[in-house]
């Protein structure tokens, strides 16, 4: 079974973050920058289904040049080869227009199955598997906390706000897995310096047959207008339980109309 | 005035509360319009509700194939309901289908997408708040019409009584919809309390909880609270509660009106979850911890002596 995973590189969620104040994209030179940590998770699930079924794991990222960072760490954890989109034309892309350019380069990986994480800690939208699965016309299996590979079919259990549900299709498809789904395996020394020597095929617009005007700001399907940092909230009172603390919660809490 | 559509969340026949604020917000933007979608017989429970606040039209696409498929039916039914009312806007609940249906919707109809909204203008100006609460971006869509997801508990829902007109839509799943197969559904017992997104109280412990029986303790508070419980990753990775009650950045996001913190430190992916609350009350043990830069009222002090004094007092006022 051949397995792309999709990496995206992010700014750690632990520090400051920001959006740039001249296009309004975030700011990738403001905090450090990291996979995303619901991919790890993607990544270790492909490694366990291909220590159980063989076939090639293949990480696709699109990013800047600096998203290479997070290519070879990722293949650090053991995948065999990755493939990079870059072209300066995608800086300030939309959800829509990053799905187009990810569907086109899976269309030239031909996988059996795409994996990635539930969503990402920069944007939190969980939309890009449904996006792909439109745009490709395969399944899209997602919020996995559980994965079942069996031949063709791929069966998920994931949560929802009634409890659970059993999804299942056949391939090819994309799921989506949750943080509950694994631990993802640290990489070894052995793996780090395997990595380096690692094929990693980078891919232009060109490559792909995707117009410069249909992806980055200019083709961009929604924009921000403004932003700005929200006023951070101020501590109000601390009191030190001296005895009396709960009861002085409570007065508060009655003050407000809590109780 | 032209429709909004808003597409419903519902639950064991009931209209879930995001559907109710997305109609009070449909109201500032044209004539709300009301989208069901599911299997056979799932509209009607719901009309008297959608009613109440100001659902104008009833818009009930049912079958089983919307039921027995993960969202790219359902996506397909909405694609071609807005292609034939052409509405002034559409809203979706920014939960996993909700999302999921307008990622869907947003490549069909070739339309930009405006993800967690708290607010819409008229003018089709969506407020976002980003990086753990820290920034607020204000986005438009600039091709098509305002598409949005709606963070549930982003305003207050208000009647606005009218008679909705009931409207069957035709469906017609393709087999391409037809991929994703729901095999089994499992409805968890859940008790009494508010579902978390929902809630206007949550109250949640974190790792100073120290293990799993002792969390009789934050429930304890919640319902006397009437709220639901939540818990932080730490907690939840140390197995003292289920993964589904996890609030922050890899669980679920929440905005009530009172958020209680029980040993919870306040780390930054925790409080991307929660920071919107209304107002944020903390108990902890270590005066240093950054949940207080947060907290409205904060009590440093050993919960397991603070949170059932707490209890026994409201009991009191009871
Ligand atoms: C990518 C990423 C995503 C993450 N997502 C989430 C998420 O969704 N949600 C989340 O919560 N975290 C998340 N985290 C983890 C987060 O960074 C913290 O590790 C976590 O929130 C800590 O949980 P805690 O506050 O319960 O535990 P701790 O940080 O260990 O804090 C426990 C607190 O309890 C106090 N305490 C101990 N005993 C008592 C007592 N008897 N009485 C009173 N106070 C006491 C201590 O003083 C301490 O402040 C994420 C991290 C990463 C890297």
């Amino acid at each position: 079974m051949n397995i792309v995973v999709l990496v995206k590189q992010v700014p750690d969620s632990s520090a400051e973050r920001s959006l740039r104040t001249d296009d309004n994209t975030v700011d990738r030179g403001s905090a450090s920058n990291v996979i995303n940590e619901m991919d790890e998770y993607a990544i270790e699930e492909a490694l366990r289904i291909q220590e159980a079924h063989g076939g090639e794991v293949t990480i696709l990222t699109m990013g800047p040049e600096g998203a290479s960072e997070s290519i070879r760490k990722a293949l650090s954890m053991g995948p065999d080869r990755a493939v990079h989109v870059l072209d300066d034309a995608l800086h300030g892309s939309c959800a829509l227009a990053t799905s187009k350019v990810l569907a086109a380069a899976l269309g030239t990986l031909g996988a059996d199955l795409v994996l990635c994480g539930a969503e990402s800690t920069d944007g939190r939208v969980q939309v890009m598997p449904h996006m792909l699965a439109e745009r490709l016309g395969i399944a899209a299996l997602t919020g996995a906390r559980k994965l079942t590979v069996e031949g063709g079919s791929l069966t998920i259990e994931r949560q929802t706000e009634e409890g659970y549900e059993v999804v299942a299709a056949s391939t090819p498809a994309i799921v989506s897995v949750w943080d509950t789904i694994n631990e993802p395996r640290y990489p070894s020394f052995k793996g780090i310096m395997a990595a380096k020597k690692k094929p990693v095929r980078t891919l232009s617009l060109a490559d792909l047959g995707v117009a410069p005007d249909e992806v980055g700001a200019g083709g961009a399907s929604s924009a921000v207008v403004e932003h700005s940092k929200r006023p951070p909230r101020s501590g109000g009172q601390k009191v030190n339980d001296e005895g009396e603390g709960g009861v002085k919660l409570v007065e508060f809490l009655a003050s407000e109309k809590f109780v | 005035m032209a429709e909004v559509l808003v597409v419903v969340e519902h639950s064991g026949g009931e209209v879930k509360k995001v559907t109710l604020e997305m109609l009070t917000l449909a109201r500032e933007l044209g004539t709300p319009a009301a989208v069901v979608l599911g299997g056979p017989g799932t509209a009607a429970p719901l009309v008297d509700k959608l009613s109440e606040y100001g659902a104008a039209k009833v818009y009930a696409g049912e079958s089983a194939d919307l039921d027995g498929y993960l969202v790219a039916p359902k996506a397909a039914v909405l694609a071609d309901l807005v292609r034939s009312v052409s509405p002034a806007a559409v809203l979706l609940g920014s939960t996993q289908e909700g999302k999921e249906i307008a990622g869907r919707l947003a490549v069909k109809l070739d339309n930009g997408l405006l993800a967690d909204v708290t607010a819409l203008a008229a003018d089709g100006t969506a407020t976002q708040v980003v990086f753990a609460g820290s920034t607020i971006v204000k986005s438009q869509v600039t091709r098509g019409l305002p598409l949005a997801t709606v963070r549930p508990n982003s305003l207050t829902p208000a009647p606005a009584p009218t008679t909705a007109e009931v409207a069957p839509l035709e469906v017609a799943v393709d087999d391409s919809a037809k991929l994703a197969r729901v095999v089994e559904r499992k409805v968890e017992p859940k008790g009494a309390r508010p579902e978390l997104t929902e809630a206007s109280v949550v109250v949640s412990g974190g790792r100073g909880v120290g293990n799993a029986d002792n969390f009789k303790l934050v429930e304890e508070l919640a319902d006397l609270l009437g709220g639901a419980v939540g818990a932080s990753r730490a907690a939840v990775d140390s197995g003292f509660y289920p993964h589904q009650f996890q609030v922050g950045q890899t669980g679920k996001t929440v905005s009530p009106q009172l958020y209680v913190a029980l040993g919870i430190s306040g780390a930054i992916q925790h409080r991307a979850g929660m920071q919107t609350s209304k107002t944020i009350v903390a108990v902890n043990k270590d005066a240093e911890a950054p949940i207080f830069e947060l907290a409205d009222f904060g009590v440093v002090g050993d919960l397991f002596k603070v949170v059932p004094q707490a209890a026994e007092e409201i009991r009191k006022r009871k």
